[in-house]
């Protein structure tokens, strides 16, 4: 007895249960509703993969020690670059690797101003972003058509099961990227050689230099792969959701990903359980709006936003960021 | 292997920072199962010489060489693979990370490209039983305490298979029953054929533990001996360069009017208990009012609360005849107190500003800085000239930041800024903590000469050498009060440890 409360009381417990309370509370609804219900639920994974894949961009910086707010600026530069390679060569894998590569490359940008000329790494994020909205909306083009985007395609028999299928195993490319990457980033950080001098490098980078880690090198290389990841975020918008690209297209994902990551405590596992459930409020958003609910479009358009302040203002105070985030390294 | 060749040898190795000779020409060996201490006062080089063995620094010339052939250091992993470990001064342990993974971080375990901790924790425990050092494999650092970090130190050496360990005065965060156990194991290292070279500046423990001694001043090596030849007069010569009065010179005191006087203090810790309980005292110009007591007894809050940096429960603060406001250090700046702060680099200093700007820092808005609201920077300067001058702050410029200063001269500069304008009552909180012998010796020196010159001093120790040295009358506090006042005449050191241990005779 006392086991099953103890169990009850931690983390995994508390985790254990919330889940299964989630699948009782969906599976009522979709005895109630089930057109509904898989609408919402697949409408939320499409809001949630652009959040979760920016904060894994965040989550894998800021392990390094390296603050990130320049992920919506990557986002959408990600998205640009992406949206103009599928119109000049109508080559959707081709425009995904050029979204992520466009990332990668502004990540480079923020590691050599915070890394190495030891800039203020939250000016450097601010460079970005404003970098970003200048050049898209100075090269963006009316007009353009493209060859097409990424289609969903079912993942054989696992697409069949009841709501899960059409929900979780019908999706696009980079929304499968998105579910791998979480799995991936989570067995990296916890249990490879580069994730424990990751997670060192991030929290007391000075150890980890007197024990012949290259931290530069690791900070580097941190900044630039979340980059990417930022910048298949980017991608997601123009090449898989939407088709097309639109100025500020990104509209603040950027930084809600910042939230998710926060409110995930900087674990990628963390970070999916709170992408899904900002992409439940953004999914619920729309579904107010469709049914008519007598509350004005704006109040339920704040939703997400909302939902974001509530979550750092009231976790930022519990969440503890790597503790070396954000200083410059210097060898003693 | 011939054991005349020396496991480790440094030769003409000579270091410039900026401003600073750091290593001038030093040459040092080590033998093989041998505790070699390297002395020397803050600032000499010790640290710096060590950080260009363990390849942290690149030596402008010199050679090293380890079992007699010379290598090439350019990191501390290549240090590492020659068999060096070092336990740095301030730990290089990650807080958030398990003893295990602090250990293995940078020569992890892995197995099939994931890591294997259970063998890591495996080679841990065996590690520990083998030399003696217990730990506890998969507690977080940040849950223990100092002297058990210090051991997790230590064994990360030894699991890199450390020949030759390097030792950043490692006693400077310990209690002295921490200490004594890291002098058997330092013993048992030796026993087991590992070369312990072991800095410090603090004489008692030099003689106590090691087999040679090199003494260091200012860059440079300026003579070797050994625990049966020197002494702590001996070495504390070599190590300042002149005669050291290691006991204070002073005439018997000449108490004047009361300066201070304390009724009823009561202040509350930070947990909102009361920390200084209904604590009454009296301080006399001219004289100085020891405290002493273990840390933590409240000393803290105490000397908070009388310097205006906390708030008080309860109680009155009388200074000449007048009654202080609490909770408002202005004023008792303008009232002629003077505080030399507990935790010199977080209180005392703004460790990023000049020298000049900390000069000033109790006077900047005066005359003659400033004039209205505009600062001068020329009286400002030629004052910070004069103060590194008349107090002996050994300084590049009056404009590098005070981070860049040694402890001693740190402190220094707080004493400087304090004792520079007209100051009726000195408080005082751990002034030596952490100082060099010559540094001591001159903080000491002033505080004596500014009582002869009728200030009232309030001198809170939890070294009870520094209170029985200085002080013309002891108080001991004990759980927040002040359970026992005595002259100096009548203290013996028996007495107030057992006062300070709570111990009251009837």
């Amino acid at each position: 007895m006392t086991q099953v409360l103890t169990f009850v009381r931690s983390r995994q417990g508390k985790t254990v249960i919330g889940f299964f309370a989630a699948v009782v509370v969906i599976a009522m609804f979709y005895a109630a509703q089930p057109q509904v219900t898989q609408a919402v639920l697949s409408s939320t994974i499409r809001h949630s993969t652009p959040l979760i894949l920016g904060a894994l961009c965040g989550l894998l910086c800021e392990r390094s020690g390296i603050i990130n707010i320049g992920i919506e600026g990557q986002m959408l530069m990600g998205a640009f670059m992406g949206y103009m390679v599928n119109v000049w060569t109508g080559n959707l894998i081709l425009a995904v690797l050029a979204s992520m590569i466009t990332g990668a490359l502004l990540g480079l940008l923020l590691a050599y101003m915070s890394i190495s000329l030891k800039l203020n790494q939250v000016i450097g994020g601010t460079v970005l972003n404003i970098l970003a909205v200048g050049l898209t909306g100075y090269f963006y083009m009316v007009g353009l058509t493209t060859a097409g985007k990424l289609t969903t395609f079912p993942l054989g028999p696992l697409a069949k099961i009841p709501l899960v299928g059409p929900v979780l195993f019908n999706n696009g490319l980079i929304t499968y990227l998105a579910f791998v990457l979480v799995f991936v980033l989570q067995i990296v950080i916890y249990h490879t050689r580069w994730g424990l001098r990751t997670r060192a490098v991030g929290e007391h980078p000075h150890a980890a230099d007197t024990l012949g880690i290259n931290v530069i090198a690791n900070r580097y290389i941190n900044t630039m792969i979340g980059g990417s990841i930022a910048g298949l975020a980017g991608g997601f918008l123009t090449l898989e959701s939407v088709g097309s690209f639109e100025r500020m297209m990104t509209n603040g994902r950027g930084f809600i990903a910042l939230a998710v990551m926060i409110f995930g405590n900087w674990k990628p596992f963390g970070a999916w359980g709170a992408a899904l459930l900002f992409g439940f409020a953004i999914a619920m958003q729309t579904q107010l709006n469709f049914m008519g609910i007598n509350i004005p479009h704006q109040f339920v358009g704040m939703l997400p936003y909302l939902l974001t302040i509530v979550v750092v203002a009231g976790i930022v105070g519990r969440a503890r960021p790597p503790a070396a985030e954000g200083v410059p390294f210097e060898k003693e | 292997m011939d054991d005349n060749v020396p496991v480790l040898e440094v030769r003409h190795v000579t270091k410039r920072f900026p401003g600073v000779l750091a290593n001038d020409d030093v040459n040092i060996s080590l033998k093989k199962g041998e505790i070699h201490a390297i002395l020397g006062e803050n600032g000499a080089g010790k640290s710096t010489l060590l950080n260009i063995i363990y390849g942290l620094y690149q030596p402008d010339h010199g050679e090293i060489l380890v079992d007699g052939e010379r290598i090439d250091l350019r990191s501390a992993h290549d240090a590492i693979s020659h068999g060096i470990g070092m336990v740095h001064q301030h730990f290089k342990l990650v807080p958030v990370f398990t003893v295990t993974e602090n250990i293995v971080l940078g020569s992890e375990v892995v197995k099939n490209g994931l890591l294997n901790m259970r063998e890591a924790r495996r080679q841990v425990r065996q590690l520990s039983k083998d030399y003696g050092l217990a730990v506890e494999p998969d507690t977080l650092i940040e849950e223990l305490p100092v002297g058990v970090q210090q051991r997790v130190e230590i064994l990360k050496a030894l699991y890199r298979n450390a020949k030759i360990l390097f030792l950043d005065e490692p006693t400077a965060v310990l209690t002295p029953q921490e200490v004594q156990d890291l002098f058997k194991v330092i013993e048992s290292l030796r026993e087991r054929g590992v070369s312990i070279f072991f800095i410090s500046h603090k004489l008692k423990e030099v003689l106590q533990l090691s087999d040679r001694i090199t003494v260091m001043r200012r860059g440079k090596v300026v003579g070797e001996t050994t625990p049966q030849e020197a002494d702590e007069k001996i070495l504390a010569e070599m190590m300042v360069g002149r005669d050291v009065i290691l006991t204070v010179d002073k005439e018997p005191a000449n108490p004047q009017e009361p300066v201070l006087t304390v009724n009823n203090l009561s202040v509350m810790g930070d947990q909102h208990a009361l920390v200084v309980d209904n604590v009454s005292f009296e301080i006399r110009a001219g004289e100085i009012l020891g405290i002493a007591g273990v840390q933590g007894n409240g000393q803290s809050e105490f000397v908070e609360a009388l310097t205006g940096l906390r708030d008080v429960h309860h109680g009155e603060m009388i200074i000449n005849g007048k009654t202080m406001p609490f909770n408002n250090p202005r004023v008792l700046v303008e009232n002629y107190v003077s505080h030399v702060p507990e935790d010199r680099q977080k209180h005392g200093l703004v460790m990023p500003y000049s020298l000049v700007d900390n000069l000033v820092l109790c006077t900047y808005y005066q005359e003659p800085f400033s004039k209205g609201i505009v600062r001068q920077e020329e009286p400002m300067v030629e004052s910070a000239e004069q103060l590194v001058e008349q107090f002996d702050i050994r300084t590049p410029s009056v404009t590098v930041p005070a981070s860049n200063l040694s402890g001693g001269n740190q402190q220094k500069v707080i004493v400087a800024r304090e004792l520079s304008r007209p100051v009726k009552l000195l408080i005082v909180n751990q002034p030596t903590r952490g100082l060099d012998v010559g540094s001591i010796e001159y903080i000491h020196s002033q505080i004596v000469a500014i009582r002869d010159r009728g200030t009232a001093v309030l001198l809170v120790s939890a070294e009870l050498d520094e209170i029985l040295s200085l002080s013309d009358r002891i108080a001991v506090m004990f759980h927040g009060e002040l359970v026992a006042t005595m002259d100096r005449a009548e203290a013996t050191r028996e007495g107030l440890g057992l006062l300070m241990m709570g111990v009251t005779g009837n």
